[in-house]
C-alpha cells in the first residue's frame, strides 16, 4: 500500500464507522477540493452510492461556477443534495459586501448561523429534485446527529488538534479544552440528546495528498482551481468578495502537484487568500462557535 | 514509494517537548515562510520572550498559559520519508489527550528535563507507551544547557530510567542529550557535547522503522456493515470492513465469530479500481458471499483452517482509566472491541497498579489516570484475540454513558459457568478444537516420552498423570505394553510390525488429544525419523520429551530384566544392545533422571504440561 492507499483506507474506515453509528448522518459539501475528495471517498466506501444527504451552506456570494458544478455533479451521481441559507440576514442585506458588517460577522451570519440552523432543522432545507433539476423544500426536518466534514489538520492550528469524531454541544460549540480521548480506531459514537458529532475523515491528509488523489482517481473538480489562461487560479475557494485568486500557471492537477512540491507555493500558507483568518482569533474563534 | 511515519513526543510537563519539536521544524527548514517571524513579532508586541514551543502551541489558550493542552500534529519531511509529529501534552490533567496522540504513533520521543531528572509523568508516560503497544522509543535528555552539558547528569538519568523502562518491557533505541532552546543535537550536531557520539534527533527519527501490516497472521476482518444499496439496480450484498490482519481472496472459506456461521468468498468488491487478487491487512475491504447467510456488524470474519479467535463473556484485562467518574462494580458500561459493542460490568479488580512507581493497591474501583488488572463480564459473547497475538482484535475501549473512559488489552479468556453451560446451542456443526478447549478450560496434548528401556518414561508419566487428573485435567498414559494386549495383539516384533505399532499408537494418541486429554505415549521410539513422523501426524499439541539416562544406568536398573535377556541373546534387536538409540535433536523437554530425583522430574514435566494446555 502506498501513502494514498493508506490515507484512503483510513478515511473509508471512518466513513463506514460513521454510517454504522449515526442514524441521521449528513456530509457537508463546500464544493471545494477537500469535500469533493470526501464525496469521492464516500462513493468508495459504499460502492458508488452515497447513503446520506450532502449539505451545502449557500451564502449566495459563491462564485457562480461553483453552484453550476454542484448541481451538475449532484444530478450525475444521483445525490440527496440539500442547501440551507440565512434568509433573514440576506433579506436585510447584513453582509460584508454591503458594508453593513465586518468580515467575521458576515461569516458568522451567512455560514455559521446558516449551518447551525440547517443542521438542527429549524430553518428550511432545500432539496434537489433529481427529476426536474430544481430545489424544493425538504420534508425531512430532523436534526442531523452526525456531520461529516472535510477539515484537514495541516490547514491551521486549531484544526491540527481535531479528533476524527469530535462532539459539538447543543449550541453547536466545540469545547476544545476538554476533548474526549480517541485511540486504536475506536471513536466517539455515543452522544447525549441535543448534541451532535462532527466526523473528520480527512484529518491526516495534506493539501498535496488531496491533489495527488484527485490526479490518481481522476476526480472532477471545479475549473476555478486551474489557470484558464490569465495566469491566475484559486487555491482555496470561498465567497467571491473574500477569496482572491493566486498567481499561478497550473492548468492540471499534475501541474498543481509540481507547484506545491517544488514551485512557488512550497512555502506559502494555503489559506493566505482567505480574509476571515486574518482578524482577531481568526478561524479558531469561528470554529469554537460552530464553523467547519 | 513515499513512506509516512507517525512519531509522538511525550514526557513530564515543562520538560520541553514542544520546544524540541518547534526547534526541529525551524532548524530543518520545515516552517512556512514568515511563520517564525510572525510569532517572534507577536511575542515582542505582547512583551514576552519568544519560545519555539509557540510554533506548536497554536491555540490562544495554550500561549496564554504556556502549556500544551491538546495533541497537535505537524507535518515534516526528511530525505528519507514524511513524518507526522504528534506533540502530546505532559500535564497529568491531559493524560487522555496524551493517550489519543500516542495511540496514533509508531515511535515515540520521550523527553526528560536534565535539570529535574525522571519525574512522575516521565514514568507514567513510559508505562502508557508500553500499554498502547509502542515499542520504538528514544529518550531525549533535554535542557542540557542548564546543567552545563555535564555528561554525568546525562549518564545518571540514563541509568535510572533504563532500569524503570526495563521493568515495563521498553528497551529504548537511544538516549540523546539535547537542548531544544539552544538547538543542540536536534537537527544539527552539537559542539558542546563532544562526548556524545550517537545519533542526533533527526538521525534517530530516520532510524525508526515503519511498522509493517500484520499480513502473515490469521485473517481478521471485523464486520463494519452489510451493504445492499438497491439504487441503479445494484443487487450486490457486500460485507464491508477493514482487514486488521492476514489476507483473503475469492473462493476462501469463511467463518464468522462469535456466530460460527460459514460460507465462502464469492467476489472481492471495489469502486473505481481494478479488482485486486486479494485484500490484506490495512485494506478497507468488501466482498460478496456464495451463500447469503445472515451476518451482522460486530462479528469478525475469519478464514476456515486458520487459528480461530476466542469467543467468550468473561475477560481478564489490563486497562487504563481516563474517566472523570471511577470505574466501579454494579454499573453498566459498554465495551467496544473491533466493531462489536456490548454491555459490560466490572466483576473484580485484581489489582490497581501505580503507573509511576509500579506499586500495587488492592481495592474494588479504579480512579482516573490509573492502570489496573481487572475481570470484566459481558452480557453477550464477542470474538476477540489475546494480547501478544493480533493487536487490533485484542484491544478494547470502555464507554461510560456517552464517553470513551478507558481502554486496554485482553490477556485471558476466562471460563464462565452461566455462559458455558447454558448457552450451548444446537449448531449442527462439528465442534472446533477452539470451542472444546474454551469449554473445558484446557486443551489436549500428546506428550511423546522417548528414552532407553528403564530410563523412567512410564514411571514419570504415571506420576504426572495422577497429578493432572487431581488438578481437573484428564490425562492418560498409553504405554507400549497396554496397546499390545488389545488393539495391537496381532503385531509381533518384526521391523514392519514395530512400525505399525507406532503408527497405531500415534493415531490413538491423536484421537485422545482431540478429545481434550493429555496423552502420554511412552515408547522407546529410538529413531529420530519415526518421532518426527509421529509429530507430523499429530499436528498441533505435540510435545517431545527425552527421558535421559545412560545405558549403564538403565542396565543396572533393568526393572523388567530385559537387558539381561537381550545380553543372553533371548531378545533380538534390543535398543542399546544390538540396535542403536538416536538421541532427540530438538526435544521440547529433557528430563535427566541421573541428575534429578524422581520428584524433580515429575514436577518439571507437570509444569511444562500445564503451561501448554491451560488457557
Amino acid at each position: 500500500m502506498d501513502h494514498l492507499d493508506k490515507l484512503e483506507a483510513k478515511s473509508v474506515h471512518i466513513l463506514r464507522e460513521a454510517y454504522a453509528a449515526f442514524g441521521n448522518l449528513c456530509m457537508l459539501w463546500s464544493i471545494g477540493k477537500d469535500s469533493t475528495v470526501l464525496l469521492w471517498l464516500a462513493r468508495k466506501a459504499f460502492y458508488g452510492h452515497v447513503p446520506f444527504p450532502l449539505v451545502h451552506v449557500d451564502t449566495h456570494y459563491k462564485i457562480p461556477e461553483m453552484i453550476e458544478y454542484r448541481d451538475r455533479l449532484a444530478m450525475e451521481y444521483g445525490l440527496y443534495m440539500i442547501y440551507g441559507e440565512n434568509k433573514e440576514a440576506l433579506d436585510k442585506g447584513e453582509t460584508f459586501p454591503n458594508g453593513k458588517v465586518s468580515h467575521m460577522e458576515c461569516c458568522r451570519l451567512l455560514k455559521t448561523e446558516a449551518l447551525t440552523h440547517t443542521l438542527n432543522g429549524t430553518w428550511p432545507r432545500y432539496r434537489l429534485n433529481l427529476e426536474t433539476g430544481k430545489y424544493e423544500r425538504d420534508t425531512d426536518t430532523a436534526a442531523y446527529t452526525g456531520v461529516i466534514v472535510g477539515a484537514r489538520s495541516d490547514e491551521e492550528g486549531s484544526r491540527s488538534k481535531e479528533r476524527y469524531f469530535s462532539p459539538r454541544d447543543k449550541y453547536n460549540d466545540w469545547n476544545l479544552d476538554d476533548q474526549p480521548p480517541e485511540f486504536w480506531n475506536q471513536f466517539k459514537t455515543d452522544f447525549a440528546p441535543g448534541t451532535h458529532v462532527r466526523i473528520h475523515p480527512l484529518l491526516d491528509w495534506t493539501e498535496l495528498n488531496i491533489w495527488e488523489y484527485i490526479d490518481r482517481e481522476n476526480i472532477p473538480t471545479v475549473s476555478l482551481y486551474y489557470n484558464q489562461g490569465d495566469g491566475y487560479r484559486y487555491r482555496s475557494l470561498g465567497c467571491a468578495p473574500c477569496t482572491k485568486p493566486i498567481k499561478s500557471n497550473s492548468r492540471t492537477p499534475k501541474e498543481i502537484i509540481q507547484e506545491l512540491k517544488t514551485g512557488a507555493l512550497a512555502n506559502i500558507a494555503e489559506r493566505s487568500g482567505r480574509e476571515q483568518d486574518k482578524e482577531d482569533g481568526g478561524l479558531e474563534t469561528l470554529r469554537r462557535n460552530g464553523y467547519m | 514509494m513515499e513512506e509516512l511515519l507517525n512519531i509522538v513526543t511525550v514526557g513530564h510537563v515543562d520538560h520541553g517537548k514542544s520546544t524540541v519539536i518547534g526547534r526541529l521544524l525551524a532548524d530543518a527548514g520545515a516552517l512556512p515562510e514568515g511563520k517564525l517571524e510572525a510569532i517572534k513579532e507577536n511575542c515582542k508586541r505582547n512583551s514576552k520572550p519568544f519560545e519555539y514551543a509557540f510554533l506548536l502551541d497554536a491555540l490562544k489558550y495554550e500561549q496564554a498559559q504556556g502549556i500544551t493542552i491538546d495533541t497537535a500534529r505537524c507535518f515534516f519531511q526528511t530525505e528519507k520519508r514524511n513524518y507526522i509529529i504528534i506533540d502530546a501534552p505532559g500535564h497529568i490533567e491531559f493524560l487522555k489527550n496524551m493517550v489519543t496522540g500516542a495511540s496514533r504513533a509508531e515511535a515515540a520521543l520521550l523527553v526528560i528535563d536534565a535539570s529535574h531528572g525522571v519525574e512522575e509523568n516521565t514514568r507514567r508516560h513510559g508505562y502508557f507507551l508500553s500499554m498502547l503497544g509502542i515499542r520504538q522509543v528514544s529518550v531525549l535528555v533535554n535542557k542540557m544547557d542548564l546543567v552545563g552539558y555535564d555528561r554525568k547528569v546525562f549518564e545518571d538519568i540514563k541509568e535510572e530510567y533504563t532500569k524503570f523502562l526495563k521493568k515495563i518491557n521498553i528497551h529504548p533505541e537511544t538516549f540523546i542529550p539535547v537542548s531544544g532552546m539552544e538547538g543542540d543535537n536536534i537537527a544539527v550536531r552539537s559542539e558542546n557535547m563532544p562526548w556524545y557520539q550517537g545519533p542526533i534527533v533527526l538521525e534517530q527519527m530516520d532510524a525508526f522503522h515503519a511498522i509493517p501490516e500484520p499480513e502473515n497472521m490469521p485473517f481478521r476482518m471485523p464486520v463494519q456493515g452489510v451493504y445492499k444499496f438497491t439504487d441503479n439496480n445494484d443487487s450486490r450484498r457486500i460485507i464491508a470492513g477493514t482487514v486488521e490482519s492476514g489476507k483473503v481472496k475469492a473462493g476462501d472459506g469463511l467463518v464468522f465469530y462469535p456466530s460460527g456461521k460459514k460460507t465462502k468468498v464469492k467476489t472481492l468488491e471495489v469502486f473505481n479500481a481494478p479488482v485486486p487478487e486479494r485484500f490484506s491487512a490495512g485494506n478497507a475491504a468488501g466482498f460478496t458471499m456464495t451463500e447469503e447467510i445472515f451476518v451482522k456488524r460486530g462479528e469478525i470474519a475469519c478464514l476456515a483452517g486458520e487459528d480461530a479467535p476466542c469467543v467468550g463473556v468473561r475477560l481478564k484485562v489490563n486497562l487504563f482509566w481516563l474517566g472523570k467518574e471511577n470505574l466501579q462494580q454494579n454499573k453498566v458500561y459498554h465495551l467496544k472491541c473491533g466493531t462489536s459493542k456490548v454491555e459490560m460490568r466490572l466483576e473484580r479488580v485484581e489489582r490497581v497498579v501505580n503507573a509511576s512507581d509500579l506499586s500495587c493497591l488492592m481495592r474494588q474501583y479504579v480512579e482516573k489516570n490509573e492502570v489496573a488488572e481487572c475481570i470484566l463480564k459481558l452480557d453477550r459473547p464477542i470474538a476477540f484475540d489475546l494480547a501478544g497475538s493480533i493487536e487490533a482484535t485484542s484491544r478494547f475501549v470502555i464507554v461510560d454513558e456517552y464517553e470513551i473512559a478507558g481502554g486496554g488489552i485482553i490477556t485471558e479468556s476466562l471460563k464462565d459457568d452461566d455462559y458455558d453451560n447454558k448457552n450451548i446451542r444446537w449448531s449442527g456443526d462439528a465442534m472446533t478444537a477452539a470451542e472444546r478447549s474454551r469449554m473445558l478450560g484446557h486443551s489436549g496434548l500428546v506428550v511423546w516420552m522417548t528414552g532407553l528401556s528403564g530410563s523412567g518414561k512410564t514411571t514419570t508419566a504415571q506420576e504426572v498423570e495422577r497429578r493432572l487428573v487431581a488438578a481437573g485435567i484428564p490425562a492418560y498414559v498409553l504405554d507400549g505394553d497396554k496397546l499390545r494386549h488389545g488393539l495391537n495383539n496381532d503385531l509381533g516384533f518384526s521391523d514392519e510390525d514395530r512400525k505399525e505399532n507406532i503408527r497405531r499408537t500415534t493415531e490413538v494418541a491423536k484421537l485422545f488429544k482431540d478429545a481434550g486429554m493429555v496423552t502420554f505415549v511412552t515408547l522407546i521410539s529410538p529413531f529420530e525419523e519415526a518421532r518426527q513422523a509421529a509429530k507430523a501426524a499429530v499436528g498441533n499439541g505435540f510435545m517431545e520429551v527425552y527421558v535421559k539416562a545412560d545405558l549403564e544406568t538403565c542396565k543396572s536398573r533393568d526393572p523388567k530384566k530385559l537387558y539381561e535377556k537381550a545380553l543372553k541373546g533371548e531378545i533380538k534387536s534390543f535398543t542399546g544392545i544390538d540396535s542403536p538409540y538416536e538421541i532427540p535433536k530438538n526435544p521440547d523437554l529433557v528430563l535427566d533422571t541421573e541428575l534429578w530425583s524422581e520428584e524433580e522430574c515429575a514436577e518439571a514435566l507437570y509444569s511444562a504440561v500445564v503451561a501448554k494446555v491451560k488457557r
